[in-house]
This record gives structure tokens, C-alpha cells and sequence, in this order.
């Protein structure tokens, strides 16, 4: 028997595509009848009033939820957020519903008996429901009271062997692609960099120290399945220098139509016949690629590596050998000077464990100096870059300017000299000056 | 309900105390053939919706099989999660970026029980715990943030819109019959948690009124400067207030004609409240992409203003991302994302074509990038 009636949300029940609403109920039930015997830690009804509160949301069309207030950990700012039901009386079981975000291990691989473990933590001392996984990446755990805190922490650390996530104005947890541990378009191991800096970089993750959040994203090539480009304040892409490996056989393939194209994305629909000049050398975006009779050829030179040609005959085309990745900057939502893309800092950056990224940790840590002198509060990267200027960032990392950094010159002639860009700097004397031009 | 001790002793909480130890290495969860083939895959293909092959140099195989998810997740469904990787997959699983669950075989024998397997499992009110697709030239699943299930400053539902959508377009997460990969995303409010602002179409929460003033309390919860300072408008100065028992507090005062509704001035002040029934609902974007296919990535555009929040399924929402969906699968050429098909066709013959009113509010406003996007020719189309 519910604890309180859902007419809205037990709307939500039906239809094919998994229902929130039912798993819900489902956990509340075993939560009830607790077969497994859980000393439970929070009130055992805490999913039957998240159900109640958030059909009183239904009903209303506002949330039921306030501001977080200070919760956390010692020795942390981040990985917990508070939260606290505005009716506390009618939904005591999350009058108190805090969030902990657990760190993620990279590529986001599990092994079954790790998160069971990462589960009778929960079920027992929260209240067993979970995002999996937020939107920065982290496994979050939904709903807990102020004294499991610590607890929860001590579980994970002590006997998990893992840690919370980011929250507030730190470095976020960072989040990567599968790379190359399962897709043969990446250019880099993006979960063994994802790793290492996230490790590295514990103490900005988990201490409060910058302007606003921080976030690293790690894409293992151009087609950027983890959104790096435009959702990361740092963005690292992987790509190559070098040429596309071609398979002269398997491209024969494809024309001839015993392999599908694109791995076989378009099934559901006949296409027609594979056109390798229509689909192949028409699209390419820098018309670099031609039918040289039964050969393809590739004027990698000219190639801007849109990863088209690769994506659409996987088994003729491989990225190049000599890789390394790419730096952009800036990224963020509209919030609060609108959205921005990430910019192109660093054209190709070497990606070497052995000497522990010393590449890319390089141009992580003059941004930050940067950014933690300069940035105002709330101010993420890419609206410093851009009340500061490109030139700025340049100059505090180093790096030289290149056509790459823009996709046109300047329109307009506004160009701001540096004093000592000028011979003779600013300078004159105008007495000197008069003796040549009457007032 | 007795206090039951980790071992965590509040008294001396140094002791002991480890911290700053990351996440677990993810070598850990390899499945046996992922390790041994990492970095030396040499191509993928799509067997069906949902069901992926990847070969390596050595010759090794691995299959996966995809699945839709909630996001939102009990510990009862991720511990038979954990059963079916168990059961089939030598207890190796994984996530997508997109809220899917992989699991991995590494033979195509194994893969046929596990689809059966995964299909049969229901949820007590119909619905599939675990339906298998999300691949290639169709819809995968959708990125969405907290909304009214966690969340102090959604103008929407997360789960809510979410559901209703997926439920409208569950064909197309188990087909692959689009000219290309359609990506939906879902924020519930301004603040983009979830960053959808570069998605083939978004469903965006958002706020159409100025926030309130909780004068009575405003001094004692806030701080006054830092509310100012947090608009990014400069729509807040300070103000003194007379409360009705004549008492003058320090307060602020909103011009609500320059307010975007952005709430950061609530984040900032828990006494600047700005959810609103009447007020909040839908913007409908479209036209985003992260790839770098073909063409650089783009941010979407708004193309609904607003839709009310229609709880709890959102018709006119989901109405109105079928018929952008059906113009899109029956209008654009193959490899053609939703936005590339917009611009190349015109964005007054994707309002006809998509039956969506055009109306002032989709003329850009803001700042620089509003010029950016007026018409500067006379290339158009009647």
C-alpha cells in the first residue's frame, strides 16, 4: 500500500521507455518489506515521500526542494550538496535529502561486485536511489541525512578504496569518452588521462579555490562523444598529424557494397546503393580526396581531420599513427553571458604517461594561475577569455600565435598595440613636435 | 533504527582519516577483452539496433548490447543490473555518457541469451527495465538533469519530460532509419546542468517571471551585495523596505523590466524565489551539434519560445518534437544532421515544414550575438 497517492505520477507508469515512477515504487517496497534485513539509516519510507513530494511538484508546477545550505565532509568544500524539503512536515522521510557524488572510475566500468558494495552503503545509510550517472559524469547518490555524512565517506574511503566527486567552485570531476579502451577512432587514452589528472588534481577537486566550476572533459577524437567541445572549460580532443591509413581492399568493399557503410548506422532505412562520390569525396569538407581509378586518395595535407570519411567506412580508413590531442578553452552553457564553444588554445599537445602529461599539465596550470588572479566570483573561463581578450591567454600560457586560433583574421582595424610593440614607445614630446606643426 | 558506526569516530576525525585517494583505477573493470585489445581496435559494426561488434587486430571480438535507462536509478534495479552482468557478462558492465547500460560479451554465442533475457524484464507497470538500442542513425537516449526530483531552481521536470519524450520517440530508439544520429538533451532550467545548448534538439526548463522579494527575510539570509553583483543584467540594486508592522528592513529592489529570469540572483538569495506555475514551461531548441563531422560544432537555436508544463506528459512537447522529427526523416539527405538540414533548406522552410509558429520572441535580443543573427541580405526565400 503506497504512503500517499500519485494519480499524476502513476501516469508516468505506462509506455515502452524505462519508468522513474515504477522504480521507484519498486524501492520503496523492497525498502518496506526488507527482506535483507538493512538497519536501515534514514527513515525506511524516504522513497515513499520523494514519490509524494515530487507528485505535490505534479500538482503545483514548481519544485519542492530548497537551497542547500553548508553539508559536507571535513577537510572538503566539495562532493556533497545539501538539500532540504520546503514540507517537511507532510514528507518527513526527506525533510533532510542530500547529495553525494562519488567519484567515477574513467570510461565509467564497473564491475558488478563494486557496485553492489557502492549499493549496501547506500540502501542501508541513504536513501537507495541514484542518478547513474549525473550530467558531469559522477555517480550520484540521491537523498541522505546530515550524520551518514561522514559515515558514507568512511565506507567509500575505507573500504571501497574510492572517493566523492566535485561540487562548487572547483575542478568538477572529470569525464572522458570510452577512448581507446573499445573505439578505434581514438586518438588517445582517454581514460588512463582522465585518470591521472583527476588524481592529480585531487585537492582543486575537492577544495573550493577557483571563481566558479572548473570542467575537464577528455574526447578521444573530432566526433566528441562526451560533448568536451562545448560543455568543458578545457576540452582535450584527440587528433593526428600524420596520414589516414587506407585499406584499398575494404574501400573495394564498400563500392561493391559488402560492407555497409558508416558500421552500419543506416540499417533501418534503404539508402541505395553506397555512392563513394556522393557520400565519401562530395562531403569532404575540405575536398580533399579523389578516385584515382579503383585506388581513393588523400591529400592529407589538406585534410582537416572532420573524422567523415573515417565514420563512414571504418574498415577502409584509420586515423594516422602519430597522435596527440588538442586544447580548447571556454566552453560553457548560456548562464550568464551566453553559451560559448570551446576556442582552440593548443593545436596538438603530446599525450606521454611516461613523463606524466608534463605537456598537458603544462598549459592546465598557467590557466589556472591565470584565471585564479584574474577571474571575478562566477566568472568561468570562457567569459574571462573573452573580457580579457584571446591575446591574454596566449600570453599567459605561452603559446605562440597561429592562423589555427581563428576561423577569420579580424574585420575591423581596432588593434590594441602593446607600449613596447611600438618603436619608441608612447611616449613624445610635444614640444619637439611643435617645432614642425603651428598650433 | 539504531545509529550503526562505520568506524568513523567524530571525536578525533583525523584518526585514520584517508581523503584524496580518486576514484577507482579503471583497469579494474576491464573485461578480460577490452584489456587485451585496447588501443588496437580495428573497426566497429552495428548488427542490429543496439547490438554493436567490435574486432580487434588480434581478431578478438567483443559484443555489446545497449540499453535504455532512466538515469534515475534505484539500488534494487542496479543490483539486477549487476545479476544480469553476472549472469552473462562475467559481472563486466558499463555506462554511456548517455545514461545507457552496455553489457559486453566476448562471443557471439553469448549474445542472443542475453538480448532474450534483457527483453523479458519488465517493470510492475509495464514499462521495459531494460529496452535495447540507442545506436547509429536513430535517437539514443537523453541527458537530463535533476528538475522537481532534487533540484532548488527547475522550471520543469527532468525525469518527467523526459519519460514522455522517450516514450514518443521509443521507435527510433530501437531503428535507425534517421538521415543521421538525432541527439535529444534536456535541461530544467537556464543553468544547463547538462549543458544541451549543442543538441540536434534541447528541451529547455525555463522561467518567464522576475523572481519575488521575501523582504521580511531577505537581510538575514543574504548577502546583499553578493545578490547585486550575481545579475548579470544589473536588473538588482539596494533598496530599503517598509514590512506592513512598519519595521524598515535593508532589501533589494528588482527592475523586472531588464530581469532575464536567469536565477542566479537565486542561487546568490534564497529569498529571491522565482518559480512560478503559470510562468514556467518549455523552450524548445534545435539545431545543435558537438561533432566535428562534415562541419564545426554548433550551439542549437530556439525555435519554441514556450510550452506550459503539461504534467505529467507533456503532449504538447512531445507533439511538437514529432513533427521536427518526421519533417527531418523524411526532408534531409543521409549524413545530414538536424541542423545542417535547417540551414541548407532555410530556417523560414523549417517553421513551415515543421508547423511551428514563427514569432518575435525567436528574434535574438542579447547582447552582441543578437546582430549576428538578423538577416543581412536579401537572400531569402518567400
Amino acid at each position: 500500500m503506497a504512503k500517499h497517492e500519485t494519480p499524476l505520477l502513476d501516469q508516468l507508469e505506462s509506455g515502452p521507455w524505462p519508468s522513474f515512477v515504477s522504480d521507484m515504487k519498486l524501492e520503496a517496497e523492497v525498502r518496506a518489506k526488507n527482506e535483507a534485513g538493512i538497519e536501515f539509516q534514514v527513515p525506511v519510507d524516504v522513497v515513499d515521500d520523494l514519490l509524494g513530494v515530487l507528485e505535490l511538484s505534479y500538482v503545483h508546477g514548481r519544485t519542492h526542494w530548497k537551497h542547500g545550505g553548508i553539508v559536507g565532509v571535513f577537510g572538503y568544500g566539495g562532493g556533497v550538496i545539501g538539500r532540504y524539503c520546503d514540507q517537511p512536515e507532510m514528507f518527513p522521510g526527506v525533510a533532510h535529502f542530500h547529495t553525494v557524488r562519488v567519484a567515477q572510475p574513467a570510461g565509467k566500468y564497473y564491475k558488478a561486485d563494486y557496485l553492489r558494495q557502492l549499493m549496501d552503503i547506500w540502501q542501508m545509510r541513504g536513501s537507495g536511489m541514484t542518478n547513474m550517472h549525473g550530467s558531469t559524469g559522477d555517480i550520484i547518490f540521491l537523498g541522505t541525512r546530515t550524520e551518514q555524512l561522514e559515515e558514507i565517506f568512511y565506507e567509500l574511503t575505507h573500504n571501497l578504496n574510492t572517493d566523492l566527486g566535485g561540487s562548487g567552485s572547483n575542478l568538477r570531476t572529470p569525464a572522458d569518452c570510452i577512448g581507446s579502451s573499445r573505439c578505434e577512432f581514438s586518438c588517445y587514452d582517454t581514460n588512463g588521462l582522465c585518470h591521472f589528472l583527476t588524481n592529480l588534481y585531487q585537492d582543486e577537486l575537492h577544495r573550493p579555490a577557483f571563481p566558479y566550476k572548473f570542467k575537464f572533459k577528455f574526447d578521444g577524437c573530432p566526433n566528441g562523444c562526451v560533448a568536451s567541445i562545448a560543455r568543458s572549460d578545457m576540452s582535450f580532443i584527440g587528433t593526428w598529424k600524420d596520414d589516414i591509413r587506407i585499406d584499398q581492399e575494404a574501400v573495394q568493399a564498400y563500392i561493391g557494397g559488402e560492407i555497409a557503410p558508416n558500421g552500419g548506422a543506416f540499417k533501418g532505412r534503404d539508402w541505395g546503393a553506397f555512392d563513394i562520390q556522393k557520400e565519401i569525396i562530395d562531403l569532404c569538407p575540405t575536398e580533399c580526396m579523389w578516385m584515382e581509378g579503383k585506388e581513393l586518395k588523400i591529400d592529407n595535407k589538406e585534410c582537416n581531420r572532420c573524422m567523415h570519411c573515417i565514420n563512414a567506412m571504418p574498415r577502409a580508413l584509420r586515423v594516422g599513427k602519430d597522435t596527440g590531442l588538442s586544447i580548447l578553452v571556454g566552453a560553457k552553457a548560456p548562464i550568464l553571458d551566453g553559451q560559448q564553444m570551446g576556442s582552440l588554445l593548443a593545436p596538438f599537445v603530446e599525450v606521454n604517461p611516461e613523463d606524466d602529461y608534463a605537456a598537458v599539465t603544462e598549459v592546465i596550470e598557467s590557466i589556472w594561475d591565470w584565471w585564479m588572479e584574474e577571474g571575478k566570483n562566477r566568472e568561468r573561463l570562457g567569459e574571462l577569455i573573452r573580457r580579457a581578450g584571446f591575446q591574454k591567454m596566449l600570453e599567459v600560457t605561452g603559446i605562440k600565435a597561429d592562423a589555427r586560433h581563428v576561423s577569420e583574421p579580424r574585420c575591423n582595424p581596432y588593434i590594441f598595440w602593446k607600449e613596447d610593440e611600438v618603436p619608441g614607445g608612447w611616449e613624445r614630446d610635444v614640444k619637439e613636435y611643435r617645432k614642425h606643426h603651428k598650433r | 533504527m539504531a545509529f550503526v558506526s562505520s568506524g568513523y569516530n567524530p571525536a578525533t576525525p583525523m584518526e585514520n582519516r584517508i581523503t584524496d585517494i580518486g576514484p577507482r583505477h579503471f583497469e579494474e573493470f576491464y573485461p578480460p577483452v577490452i584489456k587485451a585489445n585496447k588501443g588496437k581496435w580495428l573497426y566497429h559494426e552495428i548488427i542490429e539496433p543496439g547490438v554493436l561488434v567490435h574486432v580487434g587486430e588480434s581478431g578478438d571480438e567483443v559484443y555489446t548490447v545497449r540499453c535504455g535507462g532512466a538515469r534515475l536509478m534505484s539500488g534494487t534495479l542496479i543490483r539486477e543490473i549487476c545479476d544480469i552482468a553476472d549472469k552473462h557478462c562475467d559481472g563486466y558492465l558499463r555506462f554511456t555518457t548517455r545514461n545507457n547500460i552496455e553489457f559486453m560479451v566476448d562471443s557471439k554465442d553469448k549474445v542472443e541469451a542475453l538480448k532474450a533475457d534483457l527483453k523479458d524484464r519488465k517493470f510492475a507497470g509495464g514499462s521495459f527495465k531494460f529496452p535495447i538500442g540507442g545506436t547509429g542513425a536513430g535517437i539514443s537516449n537523453i541527458v537530463h538533469t535533476q528538475g522537481w526530483i532534487h533540484c532548488h531552481t527547475p522550471a520543469t521536470d527532468g525525469s518527467g519530460t523526459v519519460k514522455a519524450t522517450m516514450d514518443e520517440m521509443f521507435t527510433d530508439f530501437q531503428d535507425m532509419r534517421l538521415p543521421a544520429k538525432l541527439r535529444i538533451a534536456m535541461a530544467c532550467c537556464l543553468n544547463m546542468c547538462g549543458a544541451v545548448h549543442c543538441s540536434d534538439i534541447a528541451i529547455l526548463g525555463y522561467h518567464r517571471k522576475p523572481p519575488m522579494i521575501d523582504h521580511e527575510y531577505l537581510d538575514k539570509q543574504c548577502e546583499i551585495p553578493l545578490a547585486i553583483a550575481s545579475c548579470p543584467t544589473a536588473a538588482i540594486k539596494p533598496a530599503k523596505h517598509e514590512l506592513p508592522d512598519g519595521t524598515k528592513v535593508n532589501s533589494l529592489a528588482i527592475n523586472n523590466e531588464r530581469c532575464m529570469y536567469c536565477g542566479n540572483c537565486y542561487t546568490m538569495c534564497p529569498s529571491l524565489p522565482i518559480s512560478d506555475t503559470e510562468g514556467d514551461g518549455i523552450v524548445l531548441m534545435v539545431g545543435g551539434k558537438i561533432s566535428n563531422r562534415i562541419n564545426p560544432p554548433k550551439f542549437s537555436k530556439v525555435v519554441v519560445a514556450f510550452i506550459d508544463n503539461e504534467m505529467p506528459r507533456w503532449p504538447t512537447m512531445t507533439q511538437t518534437i514529432r513533427r521536427m522529427v518526421e519533417a527531418y526523416a523524411s526532408d534531409a539527405r543521409k549524413y545530414e544532421r538536424v541542423g545542417d538540414w535547417a540551414e541548407r533548406i532555410g530556417w523560414e522552410r523549417f517553421f513551415e515544414k515543421c508547423e511551428i509558429e514563427f514569432t518575435h520572441h525567436l528574434i535574438d535580443d542579447f547582447r552582441d550575438h543578437a546582430y549576428y543573427t538578423w538577416r543581412q541580405s536579401t537572400q531569402f526565400k518567400f
